[in-house]
């Protein structure tokens, strides 16, 4: 990530309209995902939980993404490592926690479904399923009601890069293209579809595809927050302003196995992923800060003593918290009479 | 009265709530300009706009998948797929996707969408333009699935799916578009999904089936009571999930011999589950073994018309297996 080259020049978060407020809180928001995942991973070696599917090194792209959107107008439909995505929307690690320990109180399914599974609507955030990429045509959707009902939304949609083989990428994309809807798809290219790497899956770039559904495709590294929210924010411009949709691709790469279920090193090398961990956004963004002159030392302590408790205060409310009853799991397969 | 053709009615449904709800709006394959395939959307476009009636590229899965996330943010989307044997690309979508949205989310999310589709054969479609794909949908719990006969249910039950809200599958026979003529009043009204219906009352057997063989049944049923003096009791299931359970006992007690029909294959048909419930409540009350005459265990019927004919209910099909439960 560049930096900025002198003290006349404007910082680069400045240049793109984000306050040092709102950038401090990027930072924060990556942090709080980055700390949760890990808390994740530990509760289910632990024993307490039993499963987790982790976005370590995803996080800064999400967050990035998460700033870039109009929080009140626009929709979102995450795919299941999207934890940045979803805290950077409204969703507390509380919420996490109680979808992890897969508890009643859970705001995105009541503990029905695997952790990662979002859905709120209060936050306007589509409820998802496990089958990948059904949520983009599902976007496309809401982007056509939005068009229809002449709202200025936004719908924002993302999937991995195993995702973008399916039938309903294509189908999702080429329906918004032909509408020209105001629809934003994000492949998160983490370059493993669980085994199976990038060049096994896609000869070509997944971002040139849009070219065939006649709207932009934009390749964008995943370790440039900045260049990331640029981009989202753009092709929310283009979007509102009735210019169709947008294929971004962002370049990352998943440092952890698939899921807990997974063992990574049966099919890569741990230099491999030690290389790629090197790479972390992460510290460079707090580099980042800390040069711009936003951050410090002790706010980076503070920050890591706030999020701890925060964490240790949710994990053990959710911990506590009960399951939903047996009756009501069977509840809510269609309307009840009066709601 | 006025009397109108079954794809009329179907039409009028649309165009009626369309006209009352701005949040309603069709979509599929050819559905605009053209209005249909079959004619069942002519004339929509023309009155409420290429916005409203939306010719959708050729691929089910969007058709279904777009639709439900426009019911999800709110609007009332009645989705065509061009026959039903054209359907299964969207079966994730159907399944996995708008049946579980209420339930996944713990009743945050809903689905008000209808998806209709064509069902039945006698066109000479060959195996891919006559299906019956209710068995495959049917059994999915967050779904209701409609299946009409007559044109008066097929307007009414396609304005109760469309103000449903919960995904409902609408099932119209495509041979009883323009061969079923019946009385549909001009005013508003819905027929309730979950109601079946006594279409003839009778006392010597119990005839439980939906769609086109109903018809069979019904001319089958007048020449026995003109030439044999037996009362065929008739049931339309009308709904077929979630299925009319005291409908289909009380039915069944008025005779004591039951008769289930229906177009889709046997195995696995709707018939095996409203057997079952017979089986389970009423077993002692029967007079007679339970029987079924559905169509038979191949993938789908052939074009040739032997073949076809061989494949289909027909009046004096429904007639022979009538007479003999009567007698037994």
């Amino acid at each position: 990530m560049k930096q900025a080259g002198s003290v006349q020049q404007k910082l680069r978060h400045s240049e793109l309209g984000l306050s040092d407020e709102r950038v401090i809180s990027m930072y924060k928001t990556m942090m709080l995902a980055r700390r949760f995942d890990e808390r994740g991973q530990l509760l289910q070696r632990a024993g307490k939980v039993n499963f987790h599917v982790s976005g370590i090194t995803q996080e800064p792209s999400q967050v990035a993404m998460g700033f870039a959107m109009d929080r009140e107008k626009d929709w979102f439909l995450p795919y299941y490592r999207d934890y940045g995505f979803v805290l950077s929307l409204g969703m507390t690690v509380r919420d996490l926690l109680l979808s992890i320990f897969a508890k009643e109180e859970d705001p995105n399914s009541a503990g029905r479904q695997m952790p990662g599974h979002f859905g709120s609507k209060r936050l306007r955030i589509v409820t998802g399923s496990s089958p990948v990429t059904t949520q983009v045509p599902h976007a496309t959707g809401f982007a056509l009601a939005a068009k229809m009902r002449g709202e200025p939304s936004v719908a924002i949609v993302t999937f991995g890069d195993g995702s973008s083989n399916q039938g309903d990428f294509h189908e999702g994309c080429n329906f918004a293209g032909v509408h020209q809807l105001p629809v934003i798809f994000v492949c998160e290219n983490n370059q493993y579809a669980i085994s199976m790497r990038y060049e096994q899956q896609t000869r070509g770039r997944i971002c040139d595809r849009a070219l065939g559904y006649g709207f932009p495709g934009i390749r964008v590294d995943g370790n440039d927050p900045l260049e990331v929210y640029r981009v989202v924010k753009e092709a929310r411009e283009r979007a509102v302003a009735g210019q169709g949709p947008t294929l971004i691709e962002i370049m990352t790469y998943r440092v952890t196995a698939h899921s807990t279920s997974d063992n990574d090193l049966a099919y890569r090398t741990k230099e491999e992923v030690e290389f790629h961990k090197s790479k972390d956004a992460l510290p460079v963004f707090r580099q980042y800060l800390t040069d711009a002159g936003l951050w410090s030392e002790e706010e980076e302590a503070t920050l890591q003593s706030e999020i701890r408790s925060t964490i240790d205060e949710a994990n053990e409310y959710a911990e506590r918290a009960p399951f939903q009853s047996p009756e009501d799991s069977v509840r809510y397969v269609y309307a009840e009479e009066g709601n | 009265m006025p009397v109108i053709e079954y794809i009329e009615a179907i039409r009028l449904a649309m165009h009626e709530e369309m006209e009352r709800d701005g949040d309603v709006f069709v979509m599929g394959e050819d559905v605009g300009l053209k209005g249909g395939v079959f004619g069942t959307t002519k004339g929509l476009q023309q009155q409420f706009g290429q916005q409203r009636s939306i010719d959708a590229p050729l691929a089910e899965s969007a058709i279904a998948g777009v639709a439900i996330g426009a019911a999800m943010a709110g609007m009332k989307p009645i989705a065509e797929m061009q026959y039903s044997d054209f359907m299964f690309p969207a079966t994730n979508q159907i399944i996995s996707e708008a049946a579980k949205i209420r339930y996944r989310s713990n009743n945050d999310w809903n689905c008000p969408l209808v998806i209709r589709a064509p069902i039945g054969g006698g066109v000479f479609g060959g195996l891919y333009h006559s299906q019956c794909p209710e068995s495959v949908f049917f059994g999915t719990p967050g779904l209701k699935i409609v299946a009409p006969a007559t044109a008066y249910d097929a307007k009414g039950l396609l304005k109760a799916a469309i103000r449903d809200p919960d995904p409902v599958l609408f099932f119209e026979n495509k041979k009883c578009y323009r061969l079923i003529m019946d009385e549909v009043p001009d005013e508003d009204y819905v027929v309730p999904i979950g109601k079946s219906n006594v279409m003839r009352e009778g006392s010597d057997l119990t005839i439980i089936g939906y769609s086109m063989p109903l018809h069979f049944a019904m001319q089958a049923a007048e020449e026995l009571s003109r030439d044999e003096g037996i009362e065929a009791h008739i049931l339309d299931l009308r709904t077929l999930q979630p299925l009319d359970q005291e409908g289909i006992l009380e039915a069944v007690v008025k005779t004591g011999k039951v008769l289930i029909i229906h177009e889709d294959n046997k195995t696995g048909g709707i018939g095996a589950e409203v057997s079952a419930i017979i089986a389970e409540h009423l077993l002692y009350d029967l007079d007679a073994p339970i029987r079924r005459l559905c169509g038979p265990d191949v993938p789908a019927m052939p074009i040739n018309p032997p073949g076809e004919k061989h494949f289909l209910l027909n009046k004096d099909k429904v007639k022979a297996a009538m007479l003999e439960l009567a007698r037994y």
